[in-house]
């Protein structure tokens, strides 16, 4: 069912026919985030400029009964800001300025529609970062970060985005503008603050979080490693951690991934190598060059091929940047593939390296892979081309059997990337009809009428006693729900 | 569905389906910038380039719009981890606009730029027209009289000129200078000889002193660049071969100092496979020069330098005129934020857009203020026009040229 006239003008009325997109071409452009498999169109996009054009945006839809999908940069993994029920989008792009930086307190408050490299490139002349760093933090928002409370490479010794959430201005499914956290730690009554951070828009739009800032490190020492297989790799990562090491990152790279990263930003990672880790050690000098030896020898003595440290500042942004672009140079093998961000226990890293090259053979499929190693969070990268629709149906086959591989090693199905439409249906591998219920019932708390990034995160299917069904169930051309 | 794109020249749809829809192209974007809308972002406009390819939408003048405010800067290119050829997407699409769109927003006044400047001999007669028109006064009239408030494009082009140099002859063999490195064309350009004869003449200069033989035909025209990046093929293939027939086959390079024109003369081989060995052969002036012991003295200055988005995206040249810049002692260059950010010249972009154009103007000119520089080089007669125009509208004291400039001042002050 289309938008009434009445309700599109009323909606100019809020944010000026230069903050609506409602062209057919324009609303196209919005029916998918990085995960192009999932598309759905809104029926409008909405682009505000405030916090107070947010309120109203969504009491107007609340009114109405339209569903809302809030979105970012649209660089999500996990089809989270795309409208398979329709409705209104709200881009909250416009919404990047930084309101207050609170160095002394080691804190700053952002619009969430700021980009998340922007953050720190506005504290790194005065020795802050924000630490939470997606591969897609140059383009990605802090908004989105917190709604999908992503992870990235440093998080293995910083944490993931809700350990640097320290309050959230959000305005709910009700339309109430509400403060959860602030900038004091430890504040009484519930931590609502880490409900928030991660519910992908379901209970509401965040406008403005207030982060944990923190300071550079005195030193930092990256260390390329390569070897001749990615078992060696796997169980170099292991005896680091035994160690009782905890670099800042500890990343690896396939041979495939290795080659189109190669072709694209030329990082210069060793050609023949079938696996590549990438080493950050940061902290104090001291204990920084020693770990960085204890690390090297581990290496070597793990069958490495070549182990070398970045000389200067420029080799180490390029060795990151070839990294941190890694699934965007995908294009260069495959033009559309299914990425995985299951998470096995350390110690199985090896085991499920073993088990995916067998099941890449099985369904001939080819897999890259680049993941943090270091937390055992997997982003294996099943190629297919689309225009192939058995190329397609073995590709789905290979990703179902990887993520119950996982599972029945002792993981999950996400890490970081979030749940989204893609991972919904995967929940109840994880949780009980009891733990379901509970968060269908908590998401009520913030959005009774269910209209908050409907069929999102949660499964929408009714088989776990107390169904969600969102409020005007529309399923678009071409959706995958 | 059947393809909105039609016939021979339709954009490579694996070359579409390169894009993974990552986005790390969209900050890198000035009118994603500006407009933080997806279908005015590269990710988007490939979106829609795929949904046409598709069937899915049509040619339509949505569609056209958000393809005409590309400023076809090619920032996204630099920034796409997969390497989508961003660039040639943007002109095959142009291209099936023209033919099969609707007709376009600018006719009049895009028919009047194609007639005027890649044709070297109007240009030259019309800025005649125009030196006079300034000399008599004329200009203060039409000024004063609110005129140009009636049409926002000669309003952009009466900003944007301000003095028009007399023409400098420059003869068809400069020889080298001491050991011959080689034996060089030169491209005079449409724009850059009309308006920036000293640029010529001092790249000539310089590249002889570096040891090159330069030859400078005197017939040859445009290099087609400005009809390339408007989808006008035809108009731009013919330019394209009779600028490579109007030079010599022994020559080692074929010399540019605009980046616009580089950039679309080392692509020549894209679309004209029989100009391909021509196009292998063209060098930006700084290419060479980076290469070559010049004799400079001090100037003091305090510059900063701009990269022109064809120099820097279109061409990956980065490096070398900084390296040059900073030989010269007593300069001190001063790096500029969002140095590769477009300016928004982009050929006669800011002739049809002059209000996006404007607003990257804006943004240009602050970044500029804050590096306090004296001195803004940038390697291409368009961003010149634009930066400059912008500052003496704003009265600000800063100097525009060309980094080759820069160095032959330099020269001049070691001979002193």
């Amino acid at each position: 069912m289309p938008l009434s006239r009445t309700f599109l003008a009323d909606l100019e009325r809020l944010v000026g026919a230069g903050g609506l997109v409602r062209s057919h071409e324009g609303r196209l452009v919005y029916e998918s985030d990085m995960h192009t498999f999932y598309r759905g169109a809104p029926d409008v996009v909405a682009l505000p400029i405030r916090t107070d054009q947010v309120v109203a945006i969504v009491r107007l839809c609340r009114a109405e009964h339209v569903p809302i999908v809030p979105r970012g940069s649209g660089t999500g993994l996990i089809g989270g800001a795309m409208a398979p029920h329709g409705g209104v989008m709200i881009g909250m792009n416009r919404m990047d300025q930084i309101l207050e930086l609170d160095l002394p307190n080691r804190c700053a408050t952002v619009q969430s529609g700021l980009i998340n490299l922007s953050l720190t490139r506005a504290v790194a002349n005065r020795g802050y970062f924000f630490a939470p760093d997606p591969s897609s933090q140059m383009v990605s928002s802090i908004g989105g970060n917190v709604a999908t409370n992503a992870g990235g490479p440093h998080c293995l010794k910083y944490g993931i985005t809700t350990n640097h959430v320290l309050g959230l201005e959000l305005v709910t499914g009700t339309g109430e503008l509400v403060r959860l956290g602030g900038k004091v730690a430890d504040r009484p009554g519930y931590d609502l603050t880490g409900v928030a951070v991660g519910s992908e828009g379901t209970f509401g739009i965040v406008t403005a979080v207030t982060v944990r800032l923190l300071h550079a490190p005195e030193a930092v020492r990256t260390i390329l490693a390569s070897f001749a297989a990615i078992e060696d790799a796997s169980e170099a990562v292991s005896a680091i951690i035994a160690a009782g090491m905890i670099p800042a990152a500890l990343e690896m790279l396939d041979e495939m991934m290795i080659r189109a990263i190669n072709e694209g930003s030329g990082a210069g990672y060793p050609k023949d190598a079938a696996a590549v880790l990438l080493i950050e050690l940061d902290g104090p000098v001291g204990e920084v060059m020693a770990q960085g030896q204890r690390a090297a020898q581990i290496c070597w003595e793990r069958g490495a091929l070549e182990v070398r440290v970045a000389r200067d500042d420029v080799e180490r942004a390029l060795l990151w940047k070839g990294r941190k672009e890694a699934a965007g140079a995908v294009g260069r093998l495959a033009p559309t593939y299914l990425l995985q961000d299951a998470v096995v226990p350390r110690s199985k890293l090896p085991a499920i390296m073993r088990e995916m090259i067998a099941i890449g053979a099985r369904h001939r499929v080819r897999i890259a892979n680049v993941f943090h190693a270091g937390d055992g969070n997997l982003h294996p990268l099943i190629l297919y081309d689309d225009r192939d629709p058995e190329e397609l149906e073995r590709a789905k086959a290979a990703n179902e059997e990887l993520l119950h591989a996982c599972i029945t090693m002792g993981g999950t199905v996400t890490g970081e990337h979030g749940v989204g439409l893609d991972k919904a249906k995967n929940l109840p591998l994880q949780y009980a009809d009891a733990d379901l219920n509970f968060m269908y019932r908590l998401r009520r708390a913030f959005d009774p009428d269910a209209m908050m990034n409907p069929g999102k995160l949660l499964p929408s299917h009714p088989a776990c006693g107390e169904g969600f069904r969102p409020a005007r169930p529309r399923v678009p051309e071409g959706a995958w729900i | 569905m059947t393809s909105a794109f039609r016939g021979a020249g339709a954009p490579d749809v694996d070359e579409i389906r390169k894009c993974v829809h990552c986005g790390i192209c969209l900050p890198a974007c000035p009118t994603y910038r500006v407009l933080g809308e997806e279908m005015d972002s590269p990710r988007g406009r490939i979106y829609l380039m795929r949904a046409a390819a598709e069937g899915r939408v049509e040619l339509s003048e949505t569609f056209q719009r958000h393809l005409d405010l590309c400023l076809g800067c090619r920032a996204c290119e630099t920034a796409c981890p997969s390497g989508v050829r961003f660039g040639s997407l943007l002109e095959a699409t142009r291209a099936q606009l023209r033919r099969h769109g609707p007709p376009p927003k600018h006719r009049l006044l895009e028919a009047f730029a194609f007639a005027l400047f890649p044709e070297p001999a109007r240009l030259g007669a019309a800025l005649a027209a125009f030196r006079l028109y300034r000399a008599s006064g004329l200009r203060a009239l039409v000024r004063a009289t609110g005129l140009l408030r009636l049409a926002p494009a000669l309003g952009a082009m009466d900003a944007l000129l301000d003095e028009v140099p007399r023409p400098v002859p420059l003869p068809e063999l400069v020889p080298a200078h001491g050991r011959v490195q080689g034996r060089v064309g030169l491209l005079t350009g449409c724009v850059q000889r009309q308006l920036y004869p000293q640029v010529n003449r001092d790249t000539a200069r310089l590249l002889a002193l570096a040891g090159y033989e330069v030859v400078i035909p005197r017939a040859q025209g445009c290099c087609g660049a400005l009809e390339l990046h408007a989808g006008r093929v035809d108009a731009y293939s013919a330019r394209a071969r009779a600028l490579a027939a109007a030079f010599p086959d022994d020559l080692d390079f074929v010399v540019t100092n605009a980046a616009g024109c580089g950039s679309a003369m080392k692509e020549y081989g894209h679309g004209l496979p029989e100009i391909a060995s021509f196009g292998g052969r063209v060098r930006d002036v700084m290419e060479l020069l980076a290469g070559a012991e010049l004799p400079l003295g001090r100037i003091d200055l305090t510059v900063t330098y701009h990269d022109a988005c064809h120099l820097a995206h279109g061409q990956r040249v980065r490096q070398e005129p900084r390296e040059l810049l900073r030989r010269i002692p007593g300069l001190k260059l001063v790096e500029l934020a969002d140095s590769d950010l477009c300016c928004g010249s982009a050929g006669v972009y800011n002739l049809l857009e002059p209000g996006m154009a404007g607003e990257l103007l804006e943004l240009k000119i602050a970044r500029i203020v804050e590096t306090g520089a004296q001195v803004v080089a940038a390697a291409n007669p368009g961003c010149l026009l634009q930066i400059a125009g912008g500052c003496r509208q704003r009265g600000l004291d800063v100097t525009l040229v060309h980094p080759v400039e820069l160095l032959a001042r330099a020269v001049d002050a070691h001979t002193r």
